[in-house]
């Protein structure tokens, strides 16, 4: 899927495939669901029945127009709805070709159907299709896992690119939060026992390829809102170009002189006036914005879900790997009254260097940037490696009789006291003040002698500050979430510059402020992963589930992350935003557009009775016949100009309400009233020099 | 002509100046709480309450709020039209006027009914003082309030939570009537009978004429009969309640109805005092006065232009004239520009500033007559009908007018900032929008569709008295006028027949309710949502750039709507007239 990433708009299998699907969806079932094309539709059948009479000679219906005028009306009527289906077709189209990857990665696989959970159980190769939800199988190295499934034994490495692009493989085990496993993916390495969860034809990858493809894409209510305002505006130019018909003709009645306004003509008036640029492209707006999401790695269950996204105001992020790198790193040391600084990085050092977690890599790293010490190699001088456990709390080493050990304050002080050693007191005024940092103190000691504290700090991700600076600009109001007590997490919050926080917190506790965020009226968006996050994401408004996490946790989600970042949630607000404002804006676009129109048309439709409304040919168009073709010609062509913003959408930037409005409008709504006389006049002038007219 | 600008500088300043106070005890009186007048009026208020067998305290939902208005307002219909088929037989009719058509009966009682006010007839010779006084002059007050009801029904719809009801229609009705209506309308009459309107119950006078002549058939006239009545009393609500229905044929223009300049300027002031003051009460109602203010402004914005367009267009008179040598520039000797159809005491400045605030509101009463106003002059106010009588418009019907078109704003703005659009923290979702579109779409489709029946038929082409595209435009004004309450006559069109009467009846009727039932509901639906509070991702709705924007909306929905048939009428007129 990464490899679509980088593919082009116009990549050409898709555009070809698009062209024959503009003519496909040229069916009256399909044109039904948009009403403004369905207008046109109707509109390019009538003119074209109209085409056909003028053929036949001149008569009542086509007021002795042209046949090259009125065929040319409806050839463009045509364009303009082709265009609306190429539109669509080419947002789709990018999610087919991603569909069609992912069917691949479906094909037909024998599973091995486990009578019972063991490995040493009776298997029977079924056909994968056949697999219900409960059913057991076996899947060893090699294998394709046939179905979704909970591990319920094993543990192996699985390669999940066929899901999520990523081709490093991860571990999947029974029981935790790594237990889920996707079907298409394929186990690596020794054996997993999986419980079917899924029913053929609802898997994950059902699920995908079919939002990727939109074969069950439903309007969006946001989108049904929209369509609710644009079809009303289609019905009121209905009524104002049907009655020109008869208010045309009692007024050449009372001139004296000219016909009424032609059939053709009004049609073509209408055409230009209904809302068809935003009409030929709302639906691939929203297909764009569905695609966006799945390129930045996110599967979203519905469309609503992208949408609920633009409009979410507080974000719950966790705090560890979304705010703060993933773990402490170990950044000051302070030795107690009467130890020498290097003795005491000498002592930590030693203590960690069979510590392979971040923090004791981190405490390496430091002694050896700081006071030049060099790893040692432990092994050699038979050291005895103390891990760390619960009931400790501390880790270390003994080695040549000397007994290191590092550790929270608490622990490694009772260790102290056991050995007839003593705790000093500035030692505790130093970690307390530590704790208030932010930072978590840990204890050195040799023997029963307390050698000092290393300060472990929770590093704020790089430019974290800034992204949630421009996020309340954007309205936008950020909580962190921690399990830390409430004065690290006070600290923790204030330098990363989150407007909240919600420390010690437990699954309770998350539910309930999001219930309360609520019940204020507020939208609230969360990431989680595990299965105890469960209960909140199903609340959240927006919820982002990891792939990595359980089956639980993205059952609960409306959205699921394949890169599994948290950080990503900032990204999928900014994609349901520009989503809606790439709807807004091509509205206001096409609404303004109208005024130019009426200029070109309204003097050419009554040029035979009324020669004074000349005037208003502003454009100086060439004549009334080219004035109106070139009229529905632009009409057709802004909107497979604009396919490439419907597309890739407006441009985002985060800042407040009123300044994105401000620059919308003067781009979209100026422009919106502006651009089209240039355009017309522009057509104009083509088709005189072509001898069109 | 510096006199003229001046003129219509006192009246915005006085305007503005009374937009606040009032604005603050109307608000007042709808949120219940004691607004001076209490002492008094209270115990009045509770035994109507008492009489009508409503608990005050007693809440209703949308659904029920808009039963009760509808049968209130189907009642006044039936109780119009009867006093009309049978004033004959009852008391208070010294003319002893006969009994109406039932066509023209059932066009007045709707159109007084639906605020309109639009007369098919002439008052004087045709309906008695009782039909005048217990049937127009009451539905003067009572259409009015109607309209302030719903307004102040949708502003609590905004600012209720979850909730199921909209407040009490039969209070909101009293109130409207008793504390705002009625006591303003007292003021107002008094001081217009200081200026010489007429308030009596006499009979008609006859006097003898200062310079005999002759009439059409070449007998001497030497006396005159000089019509009175109860006028200064139903001419003040007429006024207030954006009503308009004259006492006499000729409404305002008649000078025992508009005797003086200072009764002219307090007739027009108080066309849209109530309008203008009820931005502020909305503002006050919300909780937030900006947002009162910032829909005052969207009104002005449209307004103040066009108001300078149609006194420059009279003022610049007939160009056909300039060309046999009339003079028609203003001097110390005459007013100059087009004075035909004008009262020489008020002038260029006031009949056209008139002309402009009449159909802005939903009043519709005039000084002048439209249909001999310049092309240009006469499309201001036409156009201000087909914007939909929102700016200022009709009392409390005006306002909930121009908060749909706000909603329509809010939707198209806030999808531009990229969020689900809210106004005053309340989601505008589809079922907003299909009522908003209603709203919207009924009043257009009246008009054009009426007025392409009306020129397709030959019981519309009939009475048609103008060649040309004047003629056109004579037909447009009316359905305009009718299919958007706003009842004021481009006359000229001979309308006291089945034809119009009907067609225009309907035109009131469903311009009318089918506009109220969805902005009530649209009350309803607003009261069951929460509110999200605001955040710099809210779309502010009361800066200049919002206000801009609802002006743009009306506009643009206007003028898309209107202006091919507008070109067909006025604007064709118009570069005829200038042509060569």
């Amino acid at each position: 899927m990464s490899t679509n990433q980088t593919r082009p708009l116009f990549d050409p299998p898709i555009v070809r495939r698009a062209v024959r699907d503009s003519f496909a969806k040229l069916s009256p079932r399909h044109q039904l669901r948009n009403p403004v094309m369905f207008t046109v539709f109707v509109g390019s059948i009538l003119t074209t029945i109209l085409f056909g009479q003028s053929l036949l000679g001149p008569n009542s219906t086509s007021g002795g127009e042209s046949p090259a005028f009125v065929g040319g009306i409806a050839a463009w009527l045509w364009f303009t709805v082709l265009f609306a289906n190429f539109a669509e077709a080419m947002a789709e189209g990018r999610g087919k070709a991603q569909a069609d990857s992912l069917r691949q990665s479906r094909r037909d696989v024998t599973a091995k159907q486990l009578r019972e959970p063991r490995r040493d159980a009776v298997t029977q190769s079924v056909d994968a299709s056949k697999l219900r939800q409960g059913d057991l199988v076996l899947v060893e190295a090699g294998d394709t896992i046939p179905a979704d499934g909970e591990v319920i034994e094993g543990i192996a490495t699985v390669n999940e690119s066929a899901i999520t692009g990523e081709s490093a493989p991860v571990i999947r085990e029974s029981g935790g939060d790594r237990s889920s496993v996707t079907g298409g993916t394929v186990v690596l390495s020794d054996w997993l026992i999986v419980r079917v969860s899924s029913d053929p034809g609802s898997s994950f990858l059902d699920r995908m390829i079919s939002l990727v493809e939109g074969a069950k894409r439903q309007k969006t209510p946001n989108e049904i809102a929209l369509d609710i305002l644009l079809a009303a505006m289609t019905i009121v130019f209905l009524a104002a170009c049907a009655t020109l018909i008869p208010m045309s003709s009692y007024s050449a009645t009372i001139a004296g002189r000219g016909a009424p306004v032609t059939l053709t003509i009004v049609v073509a008036l209408l055409v230009c006036l209904i809302p068809t640029t935003i009409g030929g492209l709302l639906s691939a707006i929203g297909i764009a914005g569905m695609d966006r999401m799945i390129q930045a790695n996110v599967i979203a269950v519905s469309g609503r879900a992208v949408e609920a996204a633009g409009d979410v105001d507080v974000l719950l992020l966790d705090k560890t790997g979304t705010i703060t790198l993933g773990n402490r790193q170990a950044v000051e040391f302070i030795p107690a009254a009467g130890v020498k600084i290097e003795q005491l990085a000498d002592a930590a050092q030693l203590s960690s260097l069979a510590d392979e977690t971040p923090e004791g890599r981190s405490i390496v790293v430091l002694a050896k940037e700081k006071y030049g010490l060099r790893g040692r190699d432990l092994q050699a001088q038979q050291a005895e490696f103390i891990p760390f456990t619960a009931q400790t709390r501390m880790s270390g080493v003994d080695v040549g009789g000397r007994q290191v050990r590092k550790g929270a304050a608490e622990a490694v002080e009772t260790y102290v006291r056991e050995r007839g050693g003593d705790f000093p007191a500035t030692l505790r005024t130093e970690v307390e003040r530590i704790a208030k940092q932010g930072g978590t103190p840990l204890v050195v000691s040799e023997g029963n002698r307390p050698l000092g504290v290393v300060y472990l700090k929770d590093i704020v991700k790089g430019g974290i500050r800034e992204r949630f600076a421009q996020l309340r600009k954007m309205g936008i109001k950020t909580v962190m979430i921690t399990g830390d007590n409430p004065l690290t997490a006070a600290a923790i919050a204030a330098e990363a510059g989150v407007d909240d926080f919600l420390a010690q917190a437990t699954p309770e506790a998350k539910l309930k402020m999001i219930r309360d965020y609520q019940a204020g009226g507020r939208l609230v968006a969360m990431t989680g992963d595990g299965t105890n996050d469960s209960p909140a994401l199903a609340q959240a408004d927006v919820a982002v589930a990891m792939n990595s996490g359980t089956q639980a946790a993205k059952e609960a989600g409306n959205m699921v992350d394949l890169d599994s970042n948290p950080t990503k949630l900032i990204e999928i607000v900014e994609i349901g935003k520009q989503l809606l404002m790439t709807r807004g804006s091509l509205t206001t676009f096409s609404i303004a557009n109208d005024v130019s129109k009426y200029f070109a048309v309204i003097p050419a439709a009554f040029a035979a009775t009324y020669p004074e409304l000349e005037v208003l040919n502003i454009m100086g168009l060439a004549t009334p016949t080219s004035a109106v073709m070139s009229a529905v010609i632009f009409n057709a062509l802004i909107i497979v100009l604009l396919i490439p913003l419907a597309l890739r959408g407006v441009k985002y930037r985060s800042t407040g309400a009123a300044v994105a409005l401000r620059d919308n409008l003067l781009v979209y709504g100026l422009g919106g009233l502006l651009v089209p006389f240039v355009g017309i006049k522009l057509v104009d002038l083509a088709l005189v020099a072509l001898h069109l007219t | 002509m510096n006199a003229a600008w001046i003129e219509v500088g006192l009246f915005f300043a006085v305007l503005l100046a009374l937009v606040k106070p009032l604005g603050h005890y109307m608000a007042l009186v709808y949120e219940g709480k004691p607004c001076g007048l209490n002492r008094v009026l209270g115990p009045v208020e509770r035994g109507l309450y008492r009489l009508a067998g409503v608990r005050q305290d007693e809440e209703m939902t949308w659904k029920q709020y808009t039963v009760g208005l509808l049968l209130f307002n189907l009642l006044g219909v039936l109780v119009v039209f009867g006093l009309q088929r049978f004033q004959s037989l009852l008391p208070l009719n010294p003319q002893q006027l006969g009994d109406t058509t039932a066509d023209l009966a059932f066009n007045t009682a709707v159109s007084f009914a639906t605020n309109t006010n639009w007369q098919a007839y002439s008052g004087e010779s045709t309906l008695s003082y009782l039909t005048q006084m217990l049937g127009l002059t009451v539905q003067n007050f009572l259409s009015a309030a109607t309209g302030m009801a719903v307004l102040a029904a949708l502003a609590r719809g905004l600012v209720r939570r979850r909730v199921e009801t909209i407040g009490n229609f039969w209070v909101d009705l009293v109130r409207s009537t008793l504390y705002i209506l009625l006591p303003l309308s007292i003021v107002l009459a008094l001081l217009l009978v200081s200026q010489g309107v007429v308030q009596t119950f006499g009979p008609a006078v006859e006097t003898t004429l200062l310079d005999p002549t002759t009439d059409a058939t070449g007998s001497a006239v030497a006396t005159q009969t000089i019509p009175l009545g109860p006028a200064a009393s139903q001419i003040a609500i007429k006024q207030l309640g954006t009503n308009g229905g004259g006492f006499f044929g000729v409404n305002s223009a008649h000078p025992l109805e508009n005797a003086t300049p200072l009764s002219n300027f307090l007739q027009v002031l108080a066309i849209l005092l109530i309008p203008a003051a009820f931005c502020y009460t909305y503002g006050k109602l919300v909780g937030d006065v900006r947002q009162g203010w910032a829909l005052l402004a969207t009104m002005l914005l449209v307004f103040v232009p066009l108001v300078g367009l149609c006194i420059a267009a009279e003022q610049n008179g007939n160009p056909r004239l300039a060309e046999l040598g009339v003079d028609q520039t203003a001097s110390s000797q005459q007013s100059g520009g087009n004075m035909e159809g004008k009262e020489v005491r008020h002038g260029i400045a006031a009949s056209a500033l008139w002309a402009a605030v009449t159909t802005a509101a939903s009043n519709g009463s005039v000084n002048a007559m439209h249909d001999s106003f310049t092309p240009l002059g006469g499309l201001v106010p036409m156009w201000l009908m087909q914007l939909g009588e929102v700016i200022f418009g009709g009392v409390g019907s005006g306002l909930y007018g121009l908060l749909i078109f706000a909603l329509l704003a809010v939707f198209i703005a806030g999808l531009m900032v990229g969020r689900t659009p809210e106004y005053l923290g309340k989601k505008i979702e589809s079922y907003e929008m299909k009522l908003a579109a209603l709203v919207i779409l009924i009043p257009p489709l009246v008009v054009l569709g009426g007025t392409a029946l009306a020129v397709a038929v030959d019981a519309g082409r009939a009475t048609v008295s103008n060649p040309g595209p004047h003629g056109f435009s004579q037909v447009l004004y009316a359905l305009s006028s009718a299919g958007n309450n706003n009842g004021s006559a481009f006359a000229g069109l001979g309308v006291n027949n089945v034809f119009y009467n009907s067609l225009l009846g309907a035109a009131m009727l469903i311009s009318r309710y089918w506009l109220i039932v969805p902005v009530l509901a649209i009350a309803g639906s607003l009261a069951r949502k929460q509110t999200t509070p605001a955040g710099a991702g809210t779309l502010p709705t009361h800066t200049p750039l919002f206000i801009g924007l609802t002006a743009a909306m009306v506009l643009l929905v206007g003028a898309l709507t209107f202006v091919p048939a507008l070109a067909l009428g006025p604007i064709v007129e118009h570069l005829q007239l200038i042509a060569k």
